[in-house]
């Protein structure tokens, strides 16, 4: 018997993103990142980094962004 | 297939047409700041508790000043500190609404705490989120009262010194020491724990809002990198370590499930009402609307002066004139100057009509008519007589006055006529009745004047509407001070 989980997603929209690292340091499986690149207002971008999301909404509650960072379940 | 679990919330706007600029899809706040994060949880809770329609978010003055922007609920932007006053007014008018106060430290704590206090002691039925970051971020990062002592700020150099700037203001325990409040909960926007500790709170403070359980206070301890010149670790690193310290989160005081729903009176609105309630008695003039004296006279402003001891009845003198006038469809100001003294001191107020609109309610030089019921209002105001000018006295206080040719001057001894009808209180009734000999030329033309003591008659009545007994002593005052002046001509 298999056990099915859930798997989640982690999208960031590039040029809403401040780069303030609060999303790095909530996530529990240091899945996010800050990149070197800049966004087209001269912020700096978090990324995706490893595809382990638990879906705990962390970064989602820590970013002070609207719609910067977003979590989605695959169904 | 994908299904979003976690994302944009309907209580914000879908595009941030409000704000000005290129950028329609973040916040202006800096990198990191702690407005973002509240702001996601009250959109959030707006939205769950479908509460949006009825909500009045208050946009504070400060960082937060534009929730307009963002947030797709009522809102208001208010003056500085102002944000509980204008909520109670709110509350109050509309019942239905639920009133969200977001203020920050600078503007609930300094220049608005007397505001915020009297709102919280009063158990207005509002919901303030206060958000600490222990500056003023707005302006670059200065002292505020919530400042930690031996913090370094721009004002504060050398770190804020309890000794002479005092100890950090603590707004949740005072809030928790008063009894109206019924929910007082200081949370952190730092860690996901804490965030999820501050949704919690704010959640329950928007529910006592929807059971009209009164007053709830949040605060949020926040974190402002930018201008503490911090990383948003190191930020949320001071308010751990630091600010905790000094402020500690966990919940303060919850009565709200003891209290019981609270309505407050409702406060009566309509015009005629409000008209009803003030002026009770108020007399309708006996001219039409569309009565206008033709006098060439009244074609200028005609600026008035009423000057005695406090308790002569100075300002009743000068209302009863402004209502004879008011009768007479002219355009009226009457402007009281108390002094600091009420009985004894001088008082005196100013009366100007016109047939067109006043421009300044203030008469302090060119008057017209001065009536001058003590010597030192007579030393005073005498100077300010316009020439041709009109001055009428209490000869039975004050000296004959010297003054120029060109004034026409009357003097009555009102008090003593006031006294032979058993009451001092009545000269300024026996002023008028003399002001309505001298003036009849000023007020009347043709066959006005049959009744033009009826209208004086009526401004006594209206003046003293709400002490009937003693309207027929004034009016038998009124009659005796134009006969005593009648002999004078």
């Amino acid at each position: 018997m298999t056990v099915k989980s859930k798997k989640f997603t982690v999208k960031i929209i590039a040029d809403e993103c401040k780069g303030c690292n609060r999303c790095v340091k909530a996530c529990p499986k240091n899945i996010l990142a800050l990149g070197n690149d800049l966004n087209r207002f001269g912020f700096p971008y978090v990324k995706l980094v490893k595809d382990e999301c638990i879906g705990c909404g962390a970064c989602y509650y820590s970013c002070p962004e609207p719609s910067a960072l977003a979590v989605y379940e695959e169904v | 297939m994908e299904k979003l679990k976690f994302g944009k919330s309907s209580g914000f706007f879908d595009t941030f047409e409000r704000r000005p600029g290129a950028i329609k899809k973040n916040m202006h706040y800096c990198p990191g700041c702690g407005h973002g994060i509240l702001h996601k949880l009250l959109a959030e809770a707006l939205e769950e508790m479908d509460i949006q329609d009825q909500t009045v978010l208050i946009a504070p003055v400060g960082c937060s000043v534009f929730t307009y922007y963002y947030f797709d609920c009522g809102g208001i932007s208010v003056p500085h500190g102002r944000a509980p006053a204008v909520g109670s007014g709110i509350a109050r008018a509309n019942p239905d609404s639920f009133v969200i106060s977001y203020q920050g430290d600078g503007d609930l704590g300094a220049i608005g705490f007397n505001n915020f206090i009297q709102a919280a002691n009063r158990g207005e039925n509002m919901t303030v989120l206060f958000v600490n970051n222990a500056i003023y971020g707005m302006t670059g990062g200065q002292m505020a009262p919530t400042t930690l002592p031996g913090q370094k700020t721009m004002t504060s150099p050398q770190g804020r010194d309890p000794l002479t700037e005092g100890y950090p203001l603590k707004v949740c325990e005072t809030v928790a020491a008063l009894d109206s409040p019924v929910y007082v909960e200081r949370c952190a926007l730092t860690s996901y724990k804490n965030i999820m500790q501050a949704k919690k709170a704010l959640r329950k403070g928007l529910e006592n809002l929807k059971n009209r359980k009164g007053f709830s206070l949040i605060e949020f301890l926040s974190g402002c990198p930018i201008n503490l010149k911090m990383t948003t670790d190191e930020a949320d690193h001071f308010i751990e370590e630091r600010m905790m310290k000094y402020f500690p989160i966990g919940k303060f005081k919850d009565i709200a499930d003891d209290r019981p729903a609270i309505s407050k009176h409702l406060g009566i609105f309509e015009p005629a009402a409000v008209k009803r309630i003030l002026y009770p008695n108020r007399q309708s003039s006996s001219k039409s609307k569309d009565f206008r004296n033709k006098s060439e006279i009244f074609t200028k402003e005609r600026r008035i002066k009423c000057a005695g001891f406090g308790g002569q009845g100075i300002l009743s003198l000068g209302m009863m004139i402004a209502n004879m006038a008011r009768l007479r469809n002219f355009n009226v100001t009457w402007l009281p100057s108390y002094g600091p003294e009420m009985r004894g001191g001088t008082a005196n107020c100013s009366v100007v009509l016109s047939r067109d609109d006043v421009g300044s309610p203030i008469v302090d030089k060119d008057t017209n008519l001065l009536i001058a019921m003590n010597q030192p209002s007579m030393d005073k105001f005498l100077p300010e007589l316009k020439k041709n000018g009109v001055l009428l006295y209490d000869s039975s206080s004050i000296e004959v006055p010297n003054c120029s040719e060109d004034k026409k001057v009357f003097g009555i001894n009102a008090a003593e006529i006031a006294e032979d009808l058993g009451d001092h209180r009545v000269a300024n009734s026996v002023i008028l009745g003399a002001l309505s000999f001298i003036l009849r030329d000023y007020f009347l033309e043709g066959d006005d004047k049959a009744d033009f003591d009826k209208t004086f008659e009526e401004a006594i009545i209206d003046c003293f509407a709400n002490k009937k007994g003693i309207v027929d002593l004034n009016l038998k005052a009124f009659y005796k001070g134009k006969a005593a002046v009648e002999t004078c001509f």
